[in-house]
């Protein structure tokens, strides 16, 4: 199974599997990742699974699509590399993904 | 003496938010969340989408893991009933047991309102309230096409009948109102989903209630109309609003009306006790109203409320409510109030299937209701909690950005 290494709001690292096919916010949820809330339950409509996916990885994770970006607007801090995770499905070539979780709770 | 702990009454999103931004905002005492299922808290919303039409798993549901509880030292009572609250000795019976609480948070929700016609008991009429609710009618879902009757056109209805209908079911709704979502959405709305449900081969019978339900000598159901007319089904969902569970705090004399009655800063009438969620008719001060919501974003956003007031921080819950649902395809998001208007402006069309019809009072922008037109909504949420002059003309004009005008 690939990994993510998640930065929670706190700072703290969290590196856990993450099956193919689940979400990175699916991931967070499970492993009890400070900050990532997903009120929504992954419906892309509430923007608090929010968080900024690391410089090297921006390119391979790709861009939000048009519904994710302007749910996007409701996000507190949006930066280079936002994104809302629950829209990220696992994939092998995402091992070792690194994201910055936003603080959600504001 | 070690402090007395807080305890949260309800395992629900409202329950579980009042825990975590407790542990949030620094509390570090004892902590108890106190639920009657033995399931782990998990979401409400796909109970009635994905979870009946896409087979979702239910570890999905579930909001966090069991170690998560543990790591943040939440103690989780589940499957646990509790039968009677003492404010004055500020303690609990719980599963026959007493246990003293320090502060209390009620996030006790509501329960389908019971269909009472006579009938109503007879195995295939059901509710959905529960994953186990849910887990019935999505096995009943799973046999060869069924005949669905869906008893009210609101949310719950209208969502179990879009999914059974993906399925490839037959379905029918029955709404005893003149029009669907009654109490939420405006009318234009209601004749649009109207349109789309019978485009879609689901049979909408409305301004009529149900007379009775009979069982048919080859065991399945027959729904009798008020004006006669007759449905055979092979399974009834009711859907018919939700009463709050009131019961433990009304029996120890808190404030109640419909609701356990808080004020915006989710107090209840006992100084040590607050309340969240589906369960309170709770203050409003954006809105200036009390009423009682049953959404997410009000779980939410009050039982942050109501841990702020336990902290002894007190902030006033004024958000703008919001709320969506998924049918046939349609996301349909909802925005502020769509209630007391006396005019709308339209932005999109109701022929494109992407529209948002903005809810205007004079020149008070109250409320908007979005069908596939994500950034509409997201963006009124906005234009809403800044009170913004939103003017006709950019509203109809899809060249113009509504965020210009934040």
């Amino acid at each position: 199974m690939p990994k993510v290494i998640y930065i929670d709001v706190d700072g703290e690292r969290h590196e856990t599997e993450v099956s193919n096919g689940s979400s990175v916010m699916e991931g967070a949820i499970a492993n009890g990742v400070e900050g990532i809330l997903a009120i929504c339950g992954g419906s892309c409509a509430c923007s608090t699974c929010h968080g900024y996916i690391d410089d090297a990885w921006i390119d391979r994770v790709g861009p939000p699509n048009e519904i994710e970006e302007s749910t996007l607007e409701l996000a507190l801090d949006r930066r280079t590399g936002s994104r809302l995770t629950c829209q990220i499905p696992m994939r092998d070539e995402l091992d070792g993904l690194v994201v910055h979780v936003a603080d959600n709770d504001g | 003496m070690a402090e007395l702990p807080i305890i949260v009454v309800g395992a629900g999103q409202a329950g579980l938010q009042v825990a975590e931004s407790l542990r949030r905002g620094g509390y570090d005492g004892s902590l108890a969340l106190i639920g009657n299922e033995k399931i782990l808290p998990y979401q409400r919303p796909p109970l009635s989408k994905q979870y009946l039409s896409e087979g979702m798993l239910e570890d999905r549901l579930l909001f966090r893991s069991s170690e998560y509880y543990e790591k943040k030292d939440i103690e989780l009572v589940l499957g646990q009933h509790v039968s009677a609250l003492d404010t004055s000795a500020r303690s609990l019976i719980v599963d026959g047991k007493t246990r003293p609480y320090g502060k209390l948070a009620l996030a006790t929700g509501a329960s389908a309102r019971p269909l009472s016609v006579s009938g109503s008991e007879h195995e295939g009429v059901c509710y959905l309230r529960s994953v186990d609710d849910a887990k019935y009618i999505r096995g009943r879902l799973s046999a060869d096409p069924q005949r669905v009757v869906a008893i009210g056109g609101g949310f719950i209805g209208l969502e179990v009948a879009g999914s059974a209908r993906e399925l490839g079911h037959s379905v029918t709704v029955i709404e005893a109102q003149e029009r669907l979502m009654a109490r939420v959405v405006s009318p234009l709305v209601s004749e649009y989903f109207r349109k789309v449900y019978r485009s879609r081969g689901v049979d909408i019978v409305l301004n009529v209630a149900v007379n009775r339900i009979e069982r048919s000598t080859d065991g399945s159901l027959i729904v009798v109309l008020a004006d006669t007319r007759t449905i055979p089904a092979d399974l009834v969902v009711v859907g018919i609003g939700s009463s709050p569970h009131t019961e433990l705090a009304e029996t120890a004399g808190l404030h109640c009306d419909n609701g356990i009655v808080v004020d915006e800063f989710a107090q209840t009438s006992d100084p040590y006790v607050v309340a969240a969620g589906d369960c309170t008719m709770h203050k409003n001060s954006r809105l200036g109203i009390f009423h009682r919501l049953e959404s997410v974003q009000n779980a939410v956003d009050q039982a942050k409320i109501a841990a702020m007031t336990l902290l002894g921080n007190q902030k006033p819950y004024d958000q703008v409510p919001w709320f969506w649902s998924d049918q046939l395809g349609a996301k349909l998001q909802m925005a502020g109030r769509s209630d007391g208007f006396n005019r709308t402006v339209m932005r999109g069309s109701m022929e494109d299937g992407e529209f948002s019809i903005f809810y205007f009072d004079d020149d008070v922008l109250i409320g908007v209701d979005s069908v596939n037109r994500p950034t509409d909504h997201v963006v009124s949420r906005k234009l809403l909690a800044a009170g913004a002059n939103v003017p006709d003309q950019i509203i109809v004009d899809l060249e113009q950005n509504l965020k210009t005008l934040l």
